[in-house]
């Protein structure tokens, strides 16, 4: 299996299980346009290299592995998606395919290349929200600013944006991206670093997320509640 | 006297000496964050006589009042609420060029003792302004009910300056705060210098040291903390008075920069909200936690934040809120109308002596003025007050947030927009509270187009009551696609940027009579400085200019737009140029033109829905003008007339063709 195969899966793999919870053998074929044959020898490659825990008949889940491997690519797929509409002014219809092709052979460098010249979009042109880089960076001002990042080391928990938190869960901020203005204004409101929040309710159709941090509450509009990154928490309450 | 500062209580001091004449020697500050009772703690320091006017030159509203105290006159400043000093916004630029340049002698913080920490980094800011300060904890209720103990004694200790618990709501602490003040009128308590982490304050020392002697009017220490912060006028400031210091800061930030990975500005936020946390765990203990019981406030907002009950609850208070206006309005207006003619006649009199006329026209204008402002402006406020104080109408905010995207505007503009049923101007003026400028403008904007009291009075008294209520409701709802399609393109068209909304979500609770009473009266009192004048003098000088024989030149030269274009009679000019000055008054100037108040047996059915649309979206009335020029400037003002009046006459000349071909 090449490995431009094997990301098309995980990626796959990803956006069914994040849809039905876990991954049938039939959803991954329909979604690939592959015969299920061919999945069922994928997901065993896959699963003898760790990056999915299979079941035969039920379907697979992402291993941890699988899991960043996935974001990694979808990371990539969704900023190319930014840069090919907004930089190279391509129609966003055809953009998804075209970004398909091109994520396979993205290095690190260049990702963090694009990202800095995109100005660390939170959104890729068709509204899905782009993973934090894997940087072990509390803020983006660093790489904005021109600054040299060392790109080869990672953080060592995952992070994931407080609009993805359950309503009720718990976080601890690591990471707020976006320019400096986006921070200050969200650090003034005490979402500051390493502070613990917590999601309180979502709002249909991406209206603004309700979150508690010290003592108070405050309802902040969806885009910019996306900047936001913590490492969730496992209690749970409410 | 320095004794006594860390004993709110002591009342054994000796008083400052009475001033003997009348006038206000001191002046105190009010500062805090929104939703801390604020304003309540302003209002029961003050009473209800309260100056309202703007900060020179900014569109930002000053409240002012005067409290007298054992025998001190104090003038009670109440600055706007923010939650920071460190970004720019006008109200944070004008609150910290007041604390400096302008020395009031105490600096009153009010901060909510239920969230002492978020509210303590503004302190910490405040108190990086060296000014006498003092801390009303507000809210005790509030803490108590969350479970929540604080150590008063100990906050005053740690911070070096009297710190009262209040609860302003009740009026409970507000003798103790004004005692407070007047003691600290002499006595001057300094807040304590509470030091930052160790990398940051070494730079601000070495900063501090070759700093000259009082640069920009500021404290050493605040201008060493901005210049770290890269605050922009700071640093333009010390280029010119201190290169040394500016040269030296920027390295100093570029350390910081380079140790934390982030701005140097968010470093001292979060060293202040540290010291903060560090202040909070020593004087605050939680007697019950309050994670895991479901508080009221949380399950009201399972109700008023659900996808459904939710949005029918909105529809149903915004529904009341009209409905209510409306019934109450009409009746309290006729009262007053019936009783108001019985002194003199109001219909623009366009005949007759100068000084009939202009006793007329200043009569008519006073009229108009009242019979809008009491009966429907004052009962749309006080219930408006009820839904803002009580903290239903931050949730509506919330849930509307989405639909308010599609016009480039956020959750906050709904505040405005509703306003603008009952009188456009105080609408205008209430999209302050929106940070963009775009936004703003916006807002106001589509403001001018919401159908306010007297345009439903137009279309219900001409549309409605002689064509039928089917086309009324059309007219509506015409107005309503207009304001989306308008707003959208608008949106897209206006340079700047859109910001989105951060909005803290207060507790709810059982709105405070004085509160909501005086939110209202200050409301009321502001909208009638700009709308009386507005009215009288526009109302002189209209019927005048038709008393000098300029009726008929004005009918002729506007009968190619009311004659070719809206098919309407050539008098119809007129009785346009009479609604400039309030919209109602077209009914008014149609029935005094025409001699009959029958309206159908002088105009079609056409001509009525014609004038009707005609009338609801032309030039907005002559004190919105005035409004939007005094938030935005001329140009914008009368763009905005102009473009309306362009779109009304296309509107209606669309509308007269094609309702000619069904009617």
């Amino acid at each position: 299996m090449t490995s431009e195969q094997l990301e098309e899966y995980l990626e796959s793999i990803l956006d069914i299980e994040a849809k039905d919870g876990i991954a049938k053998t039939s959803a991954i074929a329909r979604c690939l346009k592959v015969a299920p044959a061919s999945v069922t020898e994928a997901l065993q490659v896959l699963s003898e290299k760790g990056f999915v825990h299979y079941e035969p008949y039920k379907g697979a889940t992402l291993t941890e592995l699988g899991r960043e491997m996935a974001q990694k690519v979808k990371r990539r797929h969704r900023l190319l998606e930014v840069f090919l509409t907004d930089v190279l002014h391509i129609s966003r219809e055809n953009v998804h395919d075209e970004a398909c092709r091109m994520e396979h052979t993205l290095s690190d460098e260049t990702e963090c290349a694009l990202c800095k010249l995109l100005k660390a979009p939170a959104r890729c042109p068709h509204g899905s929200l782009i993973e934090a880089c894997n940087l072990p960076v509390e803020s983006c001002s660093a790489c904005l600013a021109g600054k040299e990042t060392d790109i080869a080391s990672t953080r060592d928990k995952p992070l994931i944006p407080v609009t993805s938190l359950e309503p009720g869960q718990k976080g601890t901020i690591a990471f707020i991206r976006g320019d400096n203005s986006v921070v200050q204004r969200l650090t003034d409101l005490g979402l500051t670093l390493k502070t613990e929040i917590q999601l309180i309710r979502k709002s249909p159709m991406l209206g603004p997320v309700e979150i508690g941090v010290r003592k108070t509450r405050l309802a902040i509009d969806h885009a910019i509640a996306d900047h936001i990154f913590v490492t969730a928490l496992l209690e749970k309450a409410g | 006297m320095m004794g006594c500062k860390d004993c709110g209580d002591c009342t054994g001091c000796s008083l400052p000496v009475p001033l003997p004449d009348g006038k206000a020697e001191y002046v105190v500050a009010l500062a805090g964050n929104a939703n801390v009772g604020k304003s309540a703690t302003f209002n029961q320091l003050t009473g209800v006589d309260t100056d309202i006017g703007n900060w020179p030159g900014k569109t930002v509203e000053r409240v002012e009042g005067l409290l007298q105290h054992r025998g001190q006159r104090i003038r009670v400043i109440d600055l706007p609420g923010i939650y920071s000093i460190t970004a720019l916004s006008t109200e944070e630029q004008i609150s910290r060029e007041f604390i400096a340049h302008d020395h009031p002698d105490v600096v009153v913080n009010v901060v909510d003792a239920s969230a002492l920490e978020r509210n303590l980094f503004f302190t910490l800011q405040l108190t990086e302004l060296e000014s006498p300060m003092i801390l009303a904890v507000n809210q005790m209720d509030l803490a108590t009910k969350k479970g929540i103990a604080l150590d008063i004694r100990k906050l005053s200790a740690l911070l070096g300056i009297p710190v009262i618990p209040t609860i302003a709501i009740q009026g409970k602490g507000i003798s103790d705060l004004s005692d407070a003040i007047v003691l600290a009128l002499s006595a001057r308590p300094k807040p304590h210098m509470l030091p930052y982490g160790k990398e940051v304050e070494e730079r601000i020392r070495k900063i501090m040291e070759i700093l000259p002697a009082g640069a920009g009017g500021y404290p050493p220490r605040w201008t060493a903390i901005k210049l770290l912060e890269a605050d922009s006028d700071t640093i333009w400031e010390a280029k010119r008075s201190a290169p040394d210091a500016a040269a030296a800061a920027e390295i100093f930030r570029n350390e910081l920069e380079r140790m934390h990975g982030e701005a140097a500005a968010t470093v001292l936020s979060s060293e202040r909200y540290h010291v903060a946390e560090k202040i909070v765990s020593e004087v605050m203990e939680i007697r019950t936690p309050g994670d895991h019981e479901i508080s009221l406030t949380e399950r009201i907002d399972r109700l008023a934040l659900h996808p459904v009950i939710g949005y029918l609850l909105l529809i149903l208070t915004i529904g009341g809120l009209l409905i209510w206006t409306f019934i109450v309005g009409a009746w309290i207006s006729e009262i007053l109308t019936v009783f108001l003619s019985g002194i003199a006649p109001v219909q623009p009199l366009v005949k007759g002596s100068v000084t009939d006329v202009i006793f007329n026209g200043a009569w008519t204008g006073f009229v108009a003025a009242i019979t809008l402002i009491l009966p429907y402006v004052i009962p749309f406020y006080l219930f408006l007050a009820l839904i803002e104080d009580s903290g239903f109408l931050t949730r509506f905010s919330l849930m509307l947030d989405r639909g308010m995207h599609k016009m480039g505007l956020h959750g906050k503009a709904i505040i405005p927009l509703v306003l603008g049923f009952g009188c456009t101007v105080p609408a205008c003026l209430s999209c302050r509270i929106i940070e963009s400028p775009k936004q703003k403008f916006l807002a106001a904007f589509l403001v001018t187009l919401v159908p306010c009291s007297a345009r439903t009075i137009v279309i219900l008294g001409v549309v409605a009551l002689f064509v039928n209520i089917w086309w009324a409701l059309a007219l509506y709802l015409i107005d309503f696609v207009l304001i989306i399609v308008l707003g959208r393109l608008a949106f897209r068209l206006l340079p700047g940027e859109s910001v989105g909304m951060i909005m803290e979500m207060p507790e709810y609770h059982v709105p405070s009579v004085p509160v909501v009473l005086g939110q209202t009266w200050q409301r009321t009192k502001s909208l009638i400085w700009i709308v009386l004048p507005a009215y009288i003098i526009g109302s002189i000088a209209i019927t005048a200019a038709f008393a000098a024989g300029l009726l008929e030149p004005i009918n002729t030269l506007l009968s190619p737009i009311t004659v070719i274009l809206l098919g309407l009679p050539a008098l119809t000019g007129a009785v346009f140029v009479f609604g400039i000055i309030r919209k109602e008054m077209t009914i008014l100037a149609l029935a005094a033109l025409f001699g009959t108040t029958i309206f159908s047996t002088v105009l079609s059915p056409v001509q009525l829905i014609v004038f009707g649309l005609v009338a609801m979206l032309y030039a907005p009335c002559i004190s919105t003008i005035l409004a939007l020029a005094r938030e935005f400037g001329w140009k914008q003002a009368l763009s905005i007339a102009v473009l309306e009046t362009a779109l009304a006459i296309a509107l209606g000349a669309v509308a007269f063709r094609l309702l000619g071909l069904v009617m």
